[in-house]
């Protein structure tokens, strides 16, 4: 359904072209709904300005009863420096990084192999294989790890990252959305390099693999994001301080700081920082990948 | 690799040499057998993470929910369906299950709705696009934890904006998150608030695949925005909207870390999501055996849902 916006971008730009044109002719409409849309924006925007505020004050003016956007005392960095200090969140922010971006990686070979058997090749219990990983995606995640803890501790895993990592990386919506995009490659693309004797694999690494830059990009964000905001198996899977991912990191933060409201509000921002930057160098890419991948999902 | 590749050329040159012109798409079965092999070949990878860490664990679950497996003392023998027999009469796992459910209601409305209004707004064609996109979209990258010490604080009963601002225009202050009637609404407001930009997303990209000839002609006919909204983009959304509401409710019936995190399932477990209870049953109260019955309970009721969900929009579209 996304897909045709992926590859030719010019319904788009005609789309807005003809809004342009209907623009002309509601104007008082236009203004009616600018206003409601920043409404909305700011009302969007108020925790993120509160938590900054907030830890931007010292902990006593935090904790004033009088609430405040301008403390008394001045605004200070005192919070983030104590956060800082303590080490966590950047120890946090990198186990973070590289159990996402192992997942991310191998949930693209895989996924990305097996998408390519479904769409060109012919084989034997193709056709179950299709039916078993579509019934697939209906498991959710939570049902399975109670069994998956302990699977994890017969395998010695328990406290490692590939505890955090392995199980998350079946996506089986994602090898749909990679079938879907391989199918609508040409074939004649291929028949060149049959003819010459190209191997499978030189065929998919050298013909499809860079056609297919677009929407595996799409799904390497998909599945980053959805890594990196992962609470409840990470939560699970480690108990090593020096393992904890950012999510389960901050959890134990609130216990630990009590009443610190600046710090932890310090601390929430700087954990949300990483991925606001990457979407602010990445916008584009990040909502035509949610676009895609979402609307494709089903 | 490459000996494969080497069998394929000196078979398939003969083939070419003799084969008739007419049928050329009819393959010898010894290519049949090479594209089996090939076939499976690129399925393995997935297929070993697919089998060992998905399909193993649903099994082993369901031996375990047989079993009364502890974290303490291991009981690996079978009881059989003691353990289900029990959770159906465990009243704290239908309050547990009611509670999902409840979320589940009343979420969906507003994370739907919120959406439709949002693109919709940005459709009109507003000037700054990325400004507008960056706002609503911008909480759904957040992790939860941020997302539930963002709201801890500012529903804080005396040093909270929220109440804060409800007092200076004259409203009775709420005690969000300790109030049993309260709190799940509390938990309803931070979760729009943190995952409507990806419904908003899957909104605004289906309002602008929209041919821009449907409105073109319907301006010719004299309609206004507001017709043109009702009858042409909320008929053309309808596919993209059973979508959202099914991804939606399948989402939200597995509500666990904004609460854990939030409430802890309280006040008095009138928060307590089914996940939350099978995690605690498990990992709190060592019950493994039990815990993987009551997953398995919440996935048959997950599987009811999906199926009268594909039943409903089967019909609909017949």
């Amino acid at each position: 359904m996304a897909t045709p916006t992926l590859t030719r971008p010019a319904p788009r730009t005609s789309t807005s072209e003809g809004l342009r044109r209907l623009r002309k002719k509601m104007t008082a409409g236009k203004i009616a709904a600018l206003v409601v849309a920043a409404f909305i924006a700011v009302l969007w925007l108020i925790p993120f300005a509160w938590a900054t505020a907030t830890a931007f004050k010292t902990e006593t003016d935090a904790a004033a009863p009088k609430v405040s956007w301008m403390p008394p005392s001045g605004f200070t960095a005192e919070a983030f420096v104590k956060v800082f200090q303590d080490g966590n969140i950047p120890l946090w922010t990198w186990n973070s990084f590289y159990t996402s971006a192992a997942i991310t990686a191998i949930t693209l070979v895989i996924s990305a192999l097996v998408a390519y058997a479904l769409s060109r090749i012919d084989f034997k219990g193709k056709k179950v294989l299709m039916t078993v990983i579509i019934a697939s995606i209906i498991i959710p995640p939570p049902v399975l790890i109670i069994p998956l803890f302990y699977q994890m501790l017969a395998l010695h895993l328990i406290d490692t990252s590939w505890a955090i990592i392995l199980p998350q990386v079946i996506h089986p919506a994602m090898v749909f959305v990679l079938k879907k995009f391989f199918d609508q490659i040409p074939r004649e693309l291929e028949e060149a390099a049959v003819m010459d004797g190209a191997s499978r694999l030189r065929i998919f690494t050298q013909i499809i693999l860079p056609l297919s830059r677009p929407i595996l990009a799409a799904v390497a964000i998909f599945v980053f994001i959805g890594a990196w905001n992962n609470f409840l198996w990470p939560f699970i899977a480690t108990n090593d301080g020096a393992l904890l991912t950012l999510p389960v990191g901050l959890q134990t933060i609130k216990s630990a700081y009590g009443i610190q409201y600046a710090q932890n509000m310090a601390s929430a921002l700087l954990a949300a920082l990483p991925l606001i930057l990457v979407f602010l160098f990445f916008q584009r890419q990040i909502i035509k990948g949610v676009a895609t991948t979402g609307l494709a999902g089903t | 690799m490459s000996s494969s590749l080497a069998s394929r050329r000196s078979t398939g040159q003969p083939d070419i040499a003799t084969a008739t012109p007419p049928q050329p798409t009819r393959r010898p079965s010894q290519s049949r057998t090479r594209s089996n092999l090939s076939g499976w070949g690129f399925a393995t990878p997935f297929l070993v993470f697919f089998l060992v860490f998905l399909v193993w664990p649903i099994l082993y679950g369901i031996y375990m929910s047989l079993t009364g497996k502890s974290l303490t003392g291991a009981n690996d023998s079978l009881i059989g369906f003691a353990n289900y027999a029990e959770a159906l009469a465990d009243a704290d796992m239908w309050r547990s299950l009611g509670n999902t459910f409840y979320f589940t209601v009343i979420s969906t409305v507003p994370l739907v709705l919120v959406a439709l209004v949002m693109a919709a707004l940005l459709n009109v064609g507003l000037p700054a696009q990325w400004l507008w996109r960056l706002s609503y979209f911008a909480p759904y990258l957040l992790a939860s934890t941020v997302v539930s010490l963002f709201f801890t604080w500012m529903y804080n009963p005396q040093l909270g904006l929220i109440n804060d601002s409800l007092s200076k225009i004259g409203l009775p202050k709420v005690a969000w998150l300790n109030d049993p009637n309260v709190a799940m609404w509390a938990i309803v407001i931070a979760t729009l608030w943190w995952t409507v930009g990806f419904n908003f997303l899957l909104y605004l990209a289906a309002m602008q695949n929209i041919p821009v000839q449907h409105y073109e002609a319907a301006s010719l006919d004299g309609a206004g925005a507001w017709r043109q909204f009702f009858s042409i983009t909320l008929p053309q959304l309808t596919p993209t909207t059973v979508m959202i509401v099914l991804l939606q409710i399948l989402a939200s019936m597995k509500i666990f870390d904004q609460v854990y995190q939030m409430t802890a399932g309280g006040p008095g477990g009138s928060t307590r999501p089914v996940v939350q209870y099978i995690f605690e049953t498990g990992f709190t109260g060592y019950r493994l055996g039990y815990s993987a019955a009551i997953s398995y309970i919440f996935f048959g009721l997950i599987v009811l849902v999906s199926v009268m969900q594909f039943a409903v929009t089967r019909r609909r579209s017949a």
